[in-house]
């Protein structure tokens, strides 16, 4: 069984595409990978965007749950600090973001896996870039296969 | 009429439990007067072939603490929840797993090592002398339980109707639920809905508590025995880490009043899954900190975040368990 389950685990990682998740805030880093996808600049396929109103309001547990569903890493984005629509909505977030961090790394899960970027509606490129170097992050860490039990 | 039968049995749990229903005190008399006590293996001679011999749903109620360690474990959650009519999740354990749960930041081997190896209380001579589940003597074969990779809650292994948190459960809480459940089966009135927590409140600890809360800004951290704690202000706002804004309300911000923080037994508060993101929200929203290094300069003074955060609650929380495989790829 454990044989089986390792050649499966090997053939995955052969070919292992990252899943990622990012949570964008709506005023302005949505905007940015929008304006990116507008400008038919070229940004990474694994990334799954949420859009949230804010990067406030992603819930510590929305990033555990992402990752128990499935997801190799999650990213988080948002208003660069001074532009939040909500004033202080991505203060919080980098409070969360660091004490997130600390809590992973004693789950056993790499903090590289979370990644927090600012980006505002007008910097498409960054949010470009930033997709492509956060998905070779995560290739490079490999497949995160939970185990529950 | 036959009277409604009640079993009680503890897996992975200290026997707190078990106490703390002793402790409604003369109610106990109520109790054993309504219920025919069928299994409480803690207080009354029972075996578990009795149990087996009975007819499946033959059972009114059990309150099953404990969580689910070994095989042993599994096999009676399984059997009682077959034999009875409703099976309560009875305390912290095996709601949530609680400190026993805090076992599963390791794995059977790193337990073992340490419990039959490297541990101090282990002689020289018996040192890595490790338990078999089957061993051969002349009488014949002789089994002890298996022990498992990771502890489990009970309704990981089986179906739960509802729960009572706690660690323990506060006895006038316990008294509270045997009375409701009591009325309910004598005046034939419906039971609450399936998953239901009872013995608890809807809030969480810190509307139970009395302390004077200000606009919180937590600057530095402090470990309860590092200062003396003003008896009056909010111990989170005077930098002890304190788990009322993550914890469900229901034993009346016991440690608070004892000038304790609490430490978050009666586990997550309504609508919330993960009671240890859950404290990564509140946190969050009291660090004064504007930057990345102000912020991880703060909660370095947090020691174990996750048995601090998990410490009731790491075996339901959303990961259930430290990843030991390397491949999250940790250095
Ligand atoms: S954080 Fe603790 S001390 Fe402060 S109000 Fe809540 S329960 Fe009371
Ligand atoms: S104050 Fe917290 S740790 Fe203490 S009994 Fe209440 S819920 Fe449990
Ligand atoms: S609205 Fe963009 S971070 Fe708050």
């Amino acid at each position: 069984m454990n044989e089986i389950m390792q050649k499966e685990k090997q053939a995955e990682t052969k070919t292992f595409e990252p899943r990622i998740v990012a949570f964008m805030c709506n005023w302005c880093s949505y905007s940015g990978a929008d304006l990116a996808g507008v400008s038919r600049m070229k940004s990474s396929p694994n990334i799954r965007i949420i859009r949230a109103m804010c990067s406030g309001r992603v819930d510590p547990s929305f990033v555990l749950r992402a990752f128990e569903l499935g997801a190799d890493g999650v990213m988080i984005a948002g208003c660069h600090y001074g532009d939040c629509h909500y004033i202080e909505g991505n203060f919080k977030t980098m409070r969360r973001v660091e004490l997130m961090k600390l809590m992973l790394q004693q789950f056993g899960i790499d903090k590289r896996r979370l990644r927090l970027e600012w980006i505002s509606a007008s910097e498409a490129e960054k949010y470009a870039q930033v997709s492509f170097e956060f998905t070779e992050q995560v290739r490079e860490l490999g497949p995160l296969n939970l185990r529950f039990n | 009429m036959a009277k409604p039968k009640l079993a009680l049995y503890w897996a992975a749990s200290c026997g707190g439990c078990e106490i703390a229903v002793v402790d409604i005190e003369e109610h106990l008399l109520e109790v054993a007067e309504f219920f025919d006590i069928v299994f409480w293996p803690c207080v009354m001679d029972f075996k578990y072939a009795d149990i087996e011999a009975m007819e499946d749903t033959s059972i009114d109620i059990t309150l099953f603490n404990g969580g689910i360690r070994t095989s042993e474990n599994e096999h009676l959650a399984k059997l009682l929840r077959a034999k009875s009519k409703v099976l309560v999740a009875f305390g912290s354990c095996a709601q949530e797993g609680c400190i026993p749960g805090l076992a599963n930041a390791y794995d059977k081997k790193g337990i073992y090592e340490f419990v039959y190896g490297t541990s101090p209380s282990v002689e020289e001579q018996s040192k890595y002398t490790f338990p078999v589940t089957c061993t051969e003597m002349p009488e014949g074969e002789i089994d002890i339980p298996e022990f498992r990779e990771t502890l489990q809650p009970l309704d990981k292994v089986v179906d739960v109707d509802y729960y009572v948190p706690g660690c323990p459960p506060q006895s006038n809480q316990i008294l509270i639920v045997l009375q409701t459940v009591m009325a309910i089966i004598s005046e034939g009135k419906e039971l609450p809905p399936r998953g239901t927590i009872l013995g608890a409140g809807e809030k969480t600890c810190c509307d139970e508590c009395p302390r004077e809360r200000k606009e919180k800004k937590i600057k530095e951290f402090f470990r309860p025995h590092e200062i003396i704690p003003r008896e009056d202000e909010c111990l989170l706002d005077q930098g002890i880490l304190c788990m009322g804004p993550a914890t469900r309300s229901g034993c009346g911000a016991l440690c608070v009043q004892a000038n304790v923080p609490c430490r978050g037994c009666y586990g997550a508060p309504v609508h919330v899954r993960d009671q240890g993101a859950k404290m990564i929200s509140a946190l969050a929203s009291v660090l004064e900190a504007e930057t990345p290094e102000e912020t991880r300069q703060i909660i370095s003074k947090i020691s174990d975040p996750l048995g601090s955060f998990y410490r009731f609650s790491l075996a339901a929380s959303t990961f259930c368990r430290v990843q030991l495989s390397g491949n999250g790829r940790n250095e």
